[in-house]
């Protein structure tokens, strides 16, 4: 069995989860990663997606996250969300509010860099529901 | 001199006054406890981003490519004056001192020459400044419908801040709030949230054994995503201490009516015996000389 570490998820609102787990799987900025303990330290900003969490115990776990940052050390891990929830609270509405606001921030954008930016960011987040639906 | 027939109405509106600041009381003591819970969940949150920033601003080390949220403008000619109150009055001094404490600010940059923009989040702020500052006063941001009180509310205002940051309105933005000390003891505040170099240099000394990181993206990417979130994780602190700060300073105040209106009650009701038993005595005198006549 693998080594457990300090995993923390937290939002604005309130602490979601502080736990000893094995694993965890981070939609980083650059792609997504797993991390387990006695990872080299990295910071890295996260994009919209599905954070899953195994803990000590084998469970798994999964959360949904739009944006933030993860602060990985040898000895934990701590991923700081804009905002966050469990799968299974997911609101269906919520996300296709976020969604809607993504696509007029891309039809708004002023300059090229911006309307990339937000184009990037509505793709994330379709592909994200993409995910979400048949779960 | 009041009549029997006043003073009895006149203590059974006290009463009643009484009721209602009791209730008042004791919904602002519920609502405390919420608040209070929402403040301290929100916390580690604050603390941890605090530690990242102090973190990565090491790394950059004050750089060039540190972005111009943090580093400012250079100048300090424009500032813009976030000012947080409650929407509801009844809270004893709470909105004054915020109020107060801004007054003061902008008097001080006003005769500095300098020049003042304000933002007023929450009514009775608004308000009170209205009076004299009328015209600087950029907008209000009503949360008078906002039951409890999210990440969102914060996030949307910091969005503004940044906005008109990006279009050159302003050089230093200064947020005032009530820090929540305990219930009896709310602070007004003055936090400086843009340029926020100086704030967090100060916390990167703190701890000084940080490890060396990997960023991805580049550390200068992070940063410019990482400030702006402060910046509401910042606002949206201030707004939840100064919910804690208003039910306190309600919850006090409205102690103070009730105890008062007790007192009131007591006073009014030896007035009403008293002058119900001179009344009593009058009349057996009246009875007993009228027999003593015959």
């Amino acid at each position: 069995m693998a080594e457990a570490f300090k995993f923390e998820l937290v939002s604005p609102e309130r602490l979601l989860v502080s736990e000893q787990v094995e694993s965890v799987v981070i939609p980083g900025a650059e792609g997504e990663m797993t991390v387990m303990a006695q990872h080299a330290p990295v910071m890295t900003t996260i994009k919209p997606g599905v954070v899953t969490v195994k803990a000590a115990g084998g469970k798994e776990d999964r959360y949904v996250v739009f944006g933030g940052f993860a602060d990985i050390l040898p000895s934990g891990c701590t991923l700081l969300a804009e905002s966050a929830v469990h799968v299974n609270d997911i609101d269906r509405a919520d996300l296709a509010r976020r969604i809607q606001d993504a696509r007029e921030d891309a039809a708004d954008a002023k300059d090229d860099v911006a309307r990339s930016r937000a184009e990037q960011f509505l793709a994330q987040l379709t592909t994200l529901e993409g995910a979400l639906l048949p779960a | 001199m009041a009549s029997l027939k006043d003073l009895r109405n006149r203590i059974a509106s006290v009463k009643a006054t009484q009721k209602i600041t009791k209730a008042m009381q004791m919904v602002a003591a519920a609502k405390l406890r919420r608040a209070q819970e929402a403040a301290e969940a929100a916390r580690p949150y604050s603390e941890r981003m605090g530690a990242v920033l102090a973190n990565i601003t090491q790394a950059i080390g004050g750089g060039g490519d540190a972005p111009a949220l943090m580093t400012g403008t250079g100048k300090d000619d424009v500032h813009l004056l976030i000012v947080c109150t409650a929407e509801r009055g009844l809270c004893g001094g709470f909105n004054s001192q915020i109020a107060r404490l801004a007054r003061d600010h902008i008097r001080r940059l006003l005769a500095d020459g300098k020049q003042v923009k304000i933002i007023c989040v929450g009514k009775k702020g608004f308000d009170i400044l209205r009076r004299d500052y009328a015209s600087l006063i950029l907008e209000r941001v009503d949360l008078r419908e906002v039951k409890t009180l999210g990440f969102v509310n914060a996030d949307a205002i910091a969005r503004k801040v940044i906005h008109l940051f990006n279009e050159g309105d302003f050089d230093i933005c200064t947020l005032f709030y009530s820090q929540f000390k305990s219930v009896i003891s709310q602070i007004p505040t003055a936090q400086q949230i843009i340029p926020a170099a100086q704030a967090s240099a100060a916390a990167a000394t703190g701890n000084g054994a940080t490890a060396v990181y990997e960023y991805e993206p580049e550390p200068g990417e992070i940063l410019s995503d990482l400030i702006p979130r402060n910046i509401a994780v910042q606002i949206f602190r201030a707004l939840l201490e100064n919910a804690a700060g208003e039910m306190g300073a309600k919850m006090s105040a409205m102690d103070n009516a009730t105890r008062n209106a007790g007192d009131m009650i007591n006073r009014l009701s030896i007035t009403y015996n008293r002058q119900r038993q001179a009344q009593i005595t009058k009349e057996l005198i009246e009875i007993i000389s009228g027999a003593e006549a015959l």
